[in-house]
Parts: structure tokens; C-alpha cells; sequence
């Protein structure tokens, strides 16, 4: 018995989203009264390998083999399947990003085993296994019992604390040899943005809507969050337009977020929106319309035109980091 | 080529949430339904897709899995321009049970290309279409933001963090498709609602299947404080709270 935790890399990095999962995954073993093993899979340095220790496990496998550069999801699969039965885990826990999503529905055909997605707290119980998850979009929270003997978690990202503990885990090196007839998934061309705050991985996002009037006036709604160090994003009706790009959209269709800090700006906040952002700490408006349904769910609240009000925001913050 | 839709009957993404039953079991009185919106999406891509002659995509056939009360959604997208439809006479309370019973439908009628929406909007579970794929045992793709087909041959666009890729597969596969795979969803015009009430919607009774889970019970967001107004004229008044006060920024 024991519990696993599949932390990806980002062309041979780790970041925050890997250190919750494996805080998460080893707060679970506590509860299980059992031990908590990290599984990397692909090619990553050791000294990067090393700061998977920092987080509360005990073992840490790095998986390498032939063809694993691209995701494939069959392949993929086999290999964390063929380890969990090694292992004998009997939690596997994935993050609810792309490719927990991918991965995780098929890892639980392969075990047999029931999976709670999208999951923000540690299990409610142990016996029976119970989770709390998402449900309605955001409208309220299911609970989730699952039956099965092995269980698959995928956690939600910044649902949970990093908590630093070092249990004294090695790096142990294995090399896995996956069915070619396996790797079916060819790549024939990558786009990415480079230098970019990632809004999935924001603490603090700031974001616009249809109250911005035009995509001109985007100015100094991005400079605030260059000085706050936040990701952008947008509303639904932005995106549509073509005053921003599609994956800047937060609600329901498009990102879910939860960051500590999510400043609406010209948004009013319907259903469809806040069913993306719902889940942040905090949630600060600025919109000319008081009765804007976003006020209903803010803690803090200006009434004012997103155009007046942004400049003085940058001020602010610019004295701020003067101070 | 044969495309498969499987669409999801889901509450209006409007419905004010509330649960009967010791919050086990959700209120439906009054509930509008509608096709999951990614589902909707899947299925104006698929069309698309068989307007165009050059893709070889010649039907698009839509596979549902629950009781007869979803026939209105599914004749919904029978109107949208579906050519026929399979429905599973089952409750959809497990996904893994649901994936199975989709698997059934594929086993026995064969499809190159199968779509799946990335989430349902009640259950977010993310789960049936790779767990379909894996039943199968056929190729996936996740966050499926884009599909070419031409002459047969699907060049898929998938989202990955930061970025996009292009990738294929090869069919028979099923895309697990997200927001970007079509712009708009297609509306059911006058002629498609009239041709949908003839367009046949196939019965099938359920596989017995084990369930994986179940949901034992509901819990509704707690509310959250009333919010503070700050002055217009003052929002450096916001900063110093959200600096001092909430300690964020």
C-alpha cells in the first residue's frame, strides 16, 4: 500500500502546481498511514529531481525511456499503471490540469479503479473514501464516494497549500520500455508562448471585460498586472470579439482559476463567469454598474469607469512598490 | 467516415442550483435543459466538418446515455443537423458506467472519429471520453482546441500549458474537445427542427456494468461576505487594503 503522485515536467522543470501535488499526495498518505512516492517520468537533471524531496515524500522514481518526449496518452498510461501495480498504490494522484485530464480517466479503466476529479480538500474520510469535488460549475461541491479498492484523485490547481518537509527521499533512476504500437500520437508543429505568466498558474490574475470598451484601452489594465505580477485574462465576450486571445478566457467554457487575488475589471459577472473564478481567495471589481451581479460575489468593490478608475490603480501600485 | 458525438443533457448553465432529498439528490423543478455546451461545440465541428466534401467525414451520429426525459435535447441536436441518434436507456450517475455503455455503441456501429466534450457542466468530471478511449483501446487526444480532417486523415490541434501543438493519431480515436473547436455553436434552424421529428433516435437497453462511484451528497457554496465599496476617486484606499488588510498583493 502505498500512495502515488505523477508530478510532470515542463521541459525538464517542476513548478508550483508539482510541489502542491506532492504536499497533498503526502498529507493523503498521513491519512492512510502509509508512504508517498513522486513518479517523474522523462528526461530531468537531478538537481531538479532532488527538489522533489522538499515536499513530504519518501520515494522518488524518475521514469526515462525511448519516445517519452511526446505525450502520449496510451503510452503514458501504461507506464504509470505498470508502476502503481508494482508499487502496490493504492491512491494515484494526478494534477486537473490538460494532462491529468488526459491521463487519469484511462489509468482508471486500466486499475479498475474510481477516480474523483477536479478534487480541493484532502478525502473527507478514508473509510468509506470519500472526496469533495467541484459539481455545477462551480455551484456547489459534490461528495464522492469511491468504491473501489485503488483510487485515482486529480486535484484541483492552487487548491492546496505547499507544505515544505523533507523526508529524506533518494532519486531512484528507472528505465521503462513502452509497446511502440503504443505511441501512436505524432507532433508536427508546437507553439508557445515564452516569457508569459501562465494564467493557470497566477496568484494573481487581473482580468477585463466588455467594460473595457475597445481593445485599445488594454494599456493599463496590462501594466497593472506587469506591476503586480499577474497573469491577464478576459471575459468571455472579449475573447469572442477578438480583442484578446481565447486562451485568456476564464469562465466556464474556457479557464478555470483560482488564484489568491482575481481583479475584475468592466466584468458584471454572470453565472457563466464566475463558474471560472469562483474559487479564488479573493475577488476585487471595478464596474460603473452597482448592481452588477460581480459585486454579489467581491469582497471589495469600486463603482467607477474602468477607464478612470485603472490609472489611478497603476498609481497606486507604483507607489506602492516605491514605498 | 463516421463521426460520433456523444452529447451529455445538462441544466441550463443559468439554473440556480438547489438539491432535494437531505441535499442528495438536485432540484429539478423548473430546470431548463440543454446539450452540454462542449458537446454542442463537438457536434458544430462535426458538421462543419461533413459540409465540407473534401473531409470525407459522410455522417454524424449522436450516442446519449440516459432515460427518455433527454429525447427533447437529443431531437435538439438532431434539429443543430445530427443524422441520427443512440440512446442508452440508463442513469448516468457513474462515468465510468457511462463510458461503457458508449463504448457498446461504438463496438457495435464503428465510428473513425469519436468527440467527446472536455467536461459535462454538471459533474466537471473530465473523465468519460478518456476512459472511453481506454475501454477501446483506442488513441486519445485531451483539450482538443481544433480538428482538420481531409480526405480522412485528422490533423488536431491540442492545448497544452503555455502553447498549442499540432498532432494526428491514427483513426479510429476518440478528440476530447474544448472551447476554440468551433467558433459559435450552430443554431437549429426552421427546416432541421422540422426534419428532426422523422430522424431516428435508436433504444438501447444498458450493459451491466460496475459502478466506480457514487455521490453520497451535495453541499452549496457557503456565501461570501458582502462586499466593501471603495470610492472611485480613492482606489489607492484599495491598495493599502489589499496590501494591510488581506496581505495579497
Amino acid at each position: 500500500m502505498s500512495v502515488l503522485v505523477y508530478t510532470e515536467n515542463w521541459d525538464g522543470k517542476f513548478k508550483k502546481l508539482s510541489f502542491e501535488l506532492l504536499s497533498y499526495a503526502s498529507q493523503v498518505a498521513e491519512m492512510l498511514n502509509t508512504t508517498a512516492t513522486a513518479l517523474s517520468i522523462g528526461k530531468v537533471e537531478a538537481s531538479e529531481l532532488g527538489k522533489l524531496a522538499n515536499y513530504g515524500v519518501n520515494r522518488i522514481i524518475s521514469a526515462e525511456g525511448e519516445g517519452l518526449e511526446v505525450l502520449d496518452n496510451q503510452a503514458y498510461t501504461r507506464v504509470i499503471a505498470d508502476i502503481a501495480l508494482k508499487e502496490t498504490a493504492t491512491v494515484i494522484i494526478l494534477s486537473n490540469n490538460n494532462t491529468g485530464k488526459a491521463l487519469a480517466p484511462r489509468l482508471s479503466v486500466r486499475l479498475k479503479a474510481g477516480m474523483g476529479s477536479g478534487v480541493s480538500r484532502l478525502p473527507l474520510s478514508i473509510d468509506p473514501f470519500v472526496v469533495l469535488k467541484r459539481a455545477f460549475s462551480g455551484n456547489a461541491w459534490a461528495h464522492v464516494a469511491i468504491q473501489t479498492p485503488v483510487r485515482i484523485i486529480t486535484l484541483a490547481q492552487n487548491s492546496f497549500d505547499v507544505i515544505e518537509k523533507n523526508a529524506g527521499a533518494a532519486v531512484e533512476r528507472i528505465t521503462v520500455q513502452v509497446d511502440g504500437a503504443l505511441m501512436n500520437t505524432r507532433v508536427s508543429d508546437v507553439q508557445k508562448q515564452s516569457g508569459k505568466i501562465l494564467l493557470t498558474d497566477a496568484d494573481i490574475v487581473v482580468s477585463g471585460g466588455r467594460g473595457m470598451k475597445s481593445p485599445d484601452n488594454w494599456g493599463p489594465l496590462v501594466e497593472l498586472a506587469s506591476l503586480l505580477g499577474a497573469a491577464t485574462a478576459c471575459s468571455r465576450p472579449v475573447s469572442d470579439e477578438g480583442w484578446r486571445g481565447h486562451e485568456e478566457h476564464t469562465g466556464q467554457t474556457g479557464k478555470i482559476i483560482a488564484p489568491n487575488l482575481y481583479l475584475a475589471i468592466g466584468i458584471s459577472g454572470a453565472t457563466q463567469h464566475l463558474a471560472g473564478v469562483s474559487s479564488s481567495k479573493y475577488i476585487v471589481a471595478v464596474n460603473n454598474d452597482k448592481d452588477a451581479p460581480i459585486f454579489e460575489s467581491a469582497q471589495y468593490g469600486i463603482v467607477g469607469d474602468a477607464q478612470k478608475v485603472l490609472p489611478k490603480l497603476v498609481e497606486a501600485v507604483r507607489e506602492m512598490k516605491t514605498r | 467516415m463516421k463521426i460520433l458525438v456523444c452529447i451529455s443533457n445538462v441544466p441550463d448553465t443559468t439554473t440556480k442550483i438547489k438539491f432535494v432529498d437531505d441535499n442528495k439528490k438536485l432540484d429539478i423543478t423548473g430546470i431548463q435543459w440543454i446539450i452540454n455546451p462542449w458537446d454542442e461545440l463537438s457536434l458544430t465541428r462535426a458538421l462543419e466538418l461533413k459540409d465540407d466534401p473534401a473531409s470525407g467525414v459522410r455522417t454524424v451520429t449522436l450516442a446519449h446515455v440516459g432515460p427518455a426525459t433527454a429525447e427533447p435535447t437529443i431531437r435538439k441536436a438532431l434539429a443543430i443537423g445530427a443524422d441520427d441518434a443512440i440512446r442508452v436507456n440508463a442513469e448516468p450517475d457513474d462515468a465510468y458506467y457511462v463510458a461503457a455503455q458508449l463504448a457498446e455503441v461504438v463496438r457495435t456501429e464503428k465510428f473513425d472519429i469519436i468527440l467527446c466534450g472536455i467536461e459535462s457542466s454538471d459533474h466537471n468530471g473530465s473523465t468519460v471520453g478518456g476512459m472511453l478511449a481506454e475501454i477501446l483501446d483506442y488513441p486519445s487526444v485531451s483539450a482538443v482546441s481544433g480538428l482538420n480532417v481531409t480526405n480522412g486523415q485528422a490533423l488536431i490541434n491540442r492545448e497544452i500549458d503555455g502553447g498549442r501543438e499540432v498532432v494526428t493519431v491514427p483513426a479510429p480515436f476518440v478528440a476530447i474537445v474544448q472551447k476554440g473547436i468551433a467558433k459559435e455553436p450552430r443554431i437549429a434552424a426552421m427546416r432541421g427542427i422540422m426534419m428532426a421529428r422523422t430522424k431516428p433516435i435508436k433504444v438501447v437497453e444498458p450493459t451491466a456494468v460496475e459502478k466506480l462511484t457514487g455521490v453520497v451528497g451535495y453541499e452549496l457554496p457557503k456565501p461570501r461576505a458582502a462586499c466593501k465599496f471603495i470610492d472611485a476617486e480613492n482606489p489607492k484606499m484599495l491598495i493599502e487594503i489589499l496590501q494591510n488588510e488581506a496581505k495579497i498583493i
